[in-house]
């Protein structure tokens, strides 16, 4: 197989576009993608502060990669979520990304800053891990780029991960995800920062070579929650349409952005205010982090009144 | 050859004799959109030949998800 461009031995080939590129042309490719993101959704310009949400997956590492390599002005987050050596191993990969290129990293550490981890979570409350995990990554992601002046956060969502949301949502008609699922959430009055996703265009095989091709240490294993995951059998359904059909998940998002997210839009309108514990939006009483957190607190201290009750019980016991 | 699989578990399969990326894969029983196949740092495509003293390394490149039941459909950021 041939580069398109040069005709030489070819690294990765492109089905959906019918094509392949050797590894410096398919970089080219690559950059192309991402800026045609940025710019024709106007995610943001040059001077603009980019944080980048990263979690030492191929994704968010490409994201970061290609941006510093644009010359745009970023800073990484990384949120430490205490999900054992998977959690160990992934900071460590961004610590490294990050001081080879001399790039930001900014850490958030959930147990140290919140005085609970991920892993805790089913022992301590009857949440998924998962949905505690989005939770706190949404809100921290939110939090610090509001308190650290940044004008825009960008998550390494690709056009797989895209298109197996869109299948998610599709299927149970979540009228209210429908509206919000796009490359470019604006920055609201009420406190939610703007959100973009310069990677919707490219699918994850080609974020996976472009890693490779870049010399990019990112985590291979995959979180040990994810075991099983629903969105993981949407992207195999889509992979099977692919198979045979390639350019389906493209043809998918895209049809839904350009023509069907319109009329899910202003349908689900919901009033934000801020949370009277922390100031953060949101349309409940107290923020569903603060709650997390107040639940979390509320077992801890039951746990421990339990722990006291058994010992002062044991030690009467052995008095007797 | 020596075939390294990271998914869903790392393992090492030993296979006998040249063949196709492509035919390679197919014996794995593995979708060629949803790995890289990678020999020596070089990215192969499907028609390229791997020989019997090769190591050749099927990475996955499907990612995210959560593993609970919830009811937002989309991939972990």
């Amino acid at each position: 197989m041939r580069c398109r461009k040069c005709g030489e031995k070819a690294a990765i080939e492109i089905r959906r576009h019918n094509t392949a590129f050797c590894a410096p042309h398919f970089v080219d490719h690559f950059r192309d993608q991402v800026e045609r993101a940025i710019r024709g959704q106007r995610m943001f310009g040059p001077d603009q502060r980019v944080l980048v949400a990263v979690s030492g997956g191929k994704d968010s590492l490409a994201l970061w990669d290609v941006l510093l390599d644009l010359g745009y002005r970023t800073s990484g987050l990384y949120i430490g979520l205490g999900i054992g050596a998977y959690s160990a191993e992934s900071q460590q990969k961004c610590e490294t990304f990050a001081a080879a290129r001399g790039a930001d990293l900014l850490v958030v550490d959930l147990a140290g800053e919140y005085g609970f981890d991920i892993g805790e979570i089913p022992t301590l409350t009857r949440r998924a891990p998962c949905s505690a995990c989005g939770l706190s990554k949404r809100y921290l992601f939110n939090k610090v780029a509001r308190e650290r002046g940044f004008d825009v956060v960008a998550t390494g969502h690709n056009l797989d991960d895209e298109a197996a949301t869109l299948l998610g949502n599709v299927l149970h008609w979540q009228a209210g995800y429908l509206a919000r699922q796009s490359p470019l959430l604006e920055e609201s009055a009420a406190g939610l920062a703007r959100k973009v996703k310069p990677l919707y265009r490219l699918g994850e095989l080609e974020t996976a070579a472009y890693a490779v091709l870049r010399g990019i240490d990112y985590i291979v294993e995959e979180c040990p929650n994810s075991v099983g995951a629903t969105s993981l059998r949407y992207k195999e359904a889509l992979n099977l349409l692919e198979a045979t059909s390639p350019g389906t998940k493209m043809m998918f998002l895209q049809g839904f952005l350009d023509r069907a997210r319109a009329l899910f839009v202003g349908q689900e309108q919901v009033a934000l205010h801020d949370c009277p514990q922390c100031g953060q939006p949101t349309t409940g009483d107290a923020c569903a982090f603060c709650r997390l957190i107040g639940e979390v607190q509320r077992r801890k201290a039951e746990r421990a009144e339990r722990r006291a009750r058994r010992a002062v019980a044991a030690a009467a016991s052995a008095q007797r | 050859m020596k075939v390294i699989l990271r998914h869903p578990k790392r393992r090492e399969v030993e296979l006998a004799g040249r063949r196709r990326v492509e035919e390679l894969l197919k014996e794995l029983n593995v979708h060629p959109d949803t790995v890289l196949v990678i020999r020596g740092g070089e990215l192969l495509t499907r028609d390229v030949v791997v020989r019997e003293d090769d190591v050749i390394e099927v990475r996955p490149v499907i990612s995210g998800g959560a593993g609970a039941p919830r009811r937002r459909a989309g991939r972990c950021e």
